[in-house]
């Protein structure tokens, strides 16, 4: 938590879901960013209220082959060659939620005051100056951690990162990591 | 108005944490007690998880299936008030299996005989019907304390805001004791004690029986120490005076007729909001000192517009007994002044002025250095300089080169006058109210995350408010059923006190004898309506956190959240 707020080129996303405590700190330093418009880009959800207190974050894992570029008619949405998916292009989205629909994590929302597709852009304008994503630096479980594969191989000897997920037939490999019990090489849900 | 200092007093002549949280890293088992961390102390949770990667063992002691205890190995759904039958059953097993450090309890303890003595009738079996857990649970519990090498136990208001709080803090205490895990690398115990300043305030001589340096405002050397250091005679210090719930009491008894608050919300924050009121209609002068009008501050006769933490500069002693720098960053808006230049004032106008003059936060805070020297919490090592540098400094630091003590009692050398840990007898007592045929139902009450203590900072803004609306009546389903209520139905929920409206929120997350409701709203949302104000006999705490209740479910549904009425302070 109190790492220095600097970043390399070899930091990497890590969520851990089991250590989300819903507290939503990350929603709301994700908003205080005015390049979202207030919005928070990042998602806590109860996974159902009335059985259980869990609940899962979600930020855009990034995709190697994005679903949501790839179903966008106006061709808003592009990935960078750092890896980066960004948020719909304004001037070019026309609203029309094939993303929202089309992302397995269900992580871009319409934002119906805009009329334009908003969604993580793993802080771009913070990682690329050496920045850690906001929500990193605030989550107080550890369920949002960005830094080294050595580093989260050190803290974590239980856990192994996973940025390979598979959903029926289809196969999402991702630049953010999700840690998985040790030994795990994918995720998969059927 | 504190069980775990009069607890920690007790124990070790000394209210403070006995560790700072680093060393939970390598802890092998923690026992989290009466601790919702997740939501009123979130920092805590990376370091309970750094420990669970190294395969610590953690037990969560709670009614409430709270966010930590969703992932822990044990889950020790305790019914709400009868704690201390918990820990007593535990020390007794340690004994019974000798899973004690006899070295530790002979060389630097006193009192274990008796103590042992007051929970021999509580056995598993017996703590089983008390408490409503598992007796294989309080074993597995006890078995995994008890083989340990190395532990860290927490505990917060889940077992201090009961009228036997120092019981419950005691109980805590003698099983840490019972196995000599204190004062070593990763052995660890403390108190979570409240973030703004919660620790701080205690030393700093706030507390209405202490002076400053945790000294004792009614020891004659004290008093006298403290005298000389103000400049005054030592007959013009005042003597023991009231907590805070007692000052209520007071008034009602028309031995009190004026008041001055800072920072202070009892309509909403103390219990039985309808007997503080009544209260504060019966002052015949009141002077609220604070940031925002809160719904206490109407009933003043004139208000003082003060400062947030941001608007001054000064320090905060952490729960792990860190004492902080906190720096201005703006400027109190308008009118508002800070705190500190408003007690100057009224110390003037008080015809004081020659005994406050300080030139700035620093000097006070090296009177405090002064005044706190030689006390049990000594801070005349610590100076503003060196704070920064060492991004804080534990407490007690007597001298200028000493380091600060994050752990205490490495030296065994405990602050009570035999110099040594005392063990305290706390048999199982039944908490001020128990359940009968009218009020048939547990209640108890706490926090949710998004809002802090009672909401005047936090019920003003709109995406923490938008994050927990309203409180809501957490209730299990088969209650739920008895009862005939729905989901988000709204619930009438009587005590001997008061009664409020509240939707229900039915939970697997919770005891089926028990229902919970947050407290930090005012008028008929303020789940303080209900709660007692039966004092603990030592530290005075009220009993916030168990009495009897009638639930009565209304026939209508309440509107969705964010339409209700919580936007509104009251
Ligand atoms: S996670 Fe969803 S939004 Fe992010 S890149 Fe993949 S498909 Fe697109
Ligand atoms: S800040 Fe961390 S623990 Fe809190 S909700 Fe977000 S991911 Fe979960």
């Amino acid at each position: 938590m109190r790492e220095e707020n600097v970043s390399n080129v070899n930091m990497e996303f890590f969520v851990d879901m089991q250590r989300c405590i819903g507290c939503k700190a990350c929603e709301m330093a994700c908003a205080e960013c005015e390049t979202n418009g207030h919005e928070s880009m990042i998602h806590v959800n109860y996974v159902d209220r009335a059985h259980t207190i869990q609940t899962t974050v979600q930020v855009c894992m990034h995709c190697e082959d994005p679903v949501c570029a790839n179903v966008c008619p106006a061709d808003a949405i592009s990935k960078d060659e750092f890896g980066i998916v960004h948020t719909a292009n304004s001037e070019r989205c026309i609203g029309c939620s094939n993303c929202v629909q089309a992302c397995p994590f269900g992580v871009p929302k319409k934002q119906e005051s805009y009329d334009l597709m908003m969604k993580c852009n793993m802080c771009f304008d913070r990682t690329s100056i050496g920045k850690k994503p906001m929500c990193a630096t605030v989550c107080p479980s550890g369920a949002l951690y960005f830094g080294t594969r050595e580093e989260i191989a050190e803290m974590r000897p239980n856990s192994t990162p996973v940025k390979r997920f598979v959903f029926g037939e289809e196969i999402v490999n991702t630049k953010v990591n999700l840690m998985m019990p040790k030994g795990s090489t994918e995720l998969k849900v059927f | 108005m504190v069980s775990a200092g009069a607890g920690n007093k007790k124990a070790f002549g000394l209210d403070r944490g006995s560790n700072n949280y680093s060393d939970l890293e390598y802890a092998e088992v923690i026992i989290v007690a009466g601790a919702n961390v997740s939501e009123t102390f979130p920092t805590l949770t990376h370091w309970i998880w750094k420990a669970r990667d190294r395969g610590a063992k953690l037990i969560v002691i709670d009614p409430r299936v709270i966010p930590l205890a969703r992932t822990a190995d044990l889950h020790l759904d305790v019914k709400p008030g009868t704690d201390s039958a918990l820990y007593g059953a535990m020390l007794n097993y340690l004994h019974e299996k000798d899973l004690l450090d006899h070295d530790f309890i002979n060389n630097h303890t006193s009192g274990f005989e008796e103590t042992l003595a007051a929970v021999k009738t509580h056995t598993l079996s017996w703590a089983e019907q008390v408490t409503g857990i598992q007796k294989e649970k309080i074993q597995q519990a006890a078995e995994w304390w008890g083989k340990a090498k190395t532990s860290f136990l927490l505990h917060a208001r889940g077992i201090e805001h009961h009228s036997k709080g120092v019981d419950n803090v005691v109980g805590c205490i003698n099983l840490v004791l019972a196995t000599g895990r204190i004062g070593k690398p990763y052995c660890g115990y403390a108190t979570i004690t409240g973030q703004g300043n919660g620790q701080g305030g205690r030393e700093h001589g706030h507390k209405c029986d202490q002076l400053p340096g945790n000294r004792d405002i009614t020891n004659p050397e004290h008093r006298k120490y403290i005298a000389d250091v103000w400049g005054i005679e030592e007959k013009d210090l005042p003597g023991k005076g009231l907590s805070a719930y007692e000052i209520i009491e007071a008034i009602h008894r028309g031995e009190i007729k004026g008041l001055l608050t800072i920072c202070f919300n009892p309509l909403v924050s103390l219990p039985n909001s309808n007997y503080v009121r009544e209260a504060l209609e019966k002052l015949e002068y009141y002077v609220a000192i604070d940031f925002f009008l809160n719904e206490t501050a109407r009933h003043a006769d004139l208000v003082l517009a003060g400062s947030l933490q941001e608007e001054e500069e000064g320090t905060t002693t952490s729960a792990e007994g860190r004492v902080i720098k906190i720096n201005k960053a703006i400027d109190p808006p308008g009118d508002a002044k800070t705190d500190t230049s408003i007690i100057l004032e009224l110390a003037s106008r008080l015809g004081a002025k020659d005994k406050f003059t300080y030139e700035n936060s620093e000097a006070i805070f090296n009177e405090l250095r002064v005044a706190s020297k030689g006390g049990t919490a000594d801070y005349y090592g610590i100076t503003y300089q060196r704070i920064v540098e060492n991004m804080g400094m534990f407490w007690p630091c007597p001298s200028l080169d000493h380091p600060g003590t994050p752990r205490l009692w490495e030296d065994r050398k405990f602050k009570t006058p035999d110099g040594k840990a005392h063990f305290n007898p706390a048999p199982y007592r039944p908490p001020g109210e128990v359940t009968d045929n009218e009020y048939p139902v547990v209640l108890t009450t706490g926090r949710v995350v998004s809002q802090y203590l009672s909401g005047t900072q936090t019920r003003r803004i709109g995406k923490l408010v938008g994050q927990y609306p309203e409180p809501q009546l957490e209730i299990h389903p088969e209650l739920a059923l008895k009862f005939g209520i729905e989901q988000r139905e709204v619930v009438k929920v009587s005590t001997r006190r008061g009664e409020g409206l509240f939707p229900a929120n039915i939970v697997d997350t919770i005891r089926k004898d028990t229902v919970f409701i947050p407290y930090h709203w005012p008028g008929k949302l303020s789940a303080n309506l209900l709660t007692p104000g039966t004092l603990d006999p030592v530290s005075k705490i009220p009993e916030f956190k168990v009495c009897a209740c009638k639930l009565e479910p209304q026939g209508h549904i309440a509107p969705p959240a964010e339409k209700s009425s919580a936007f509104k302070s009251s």
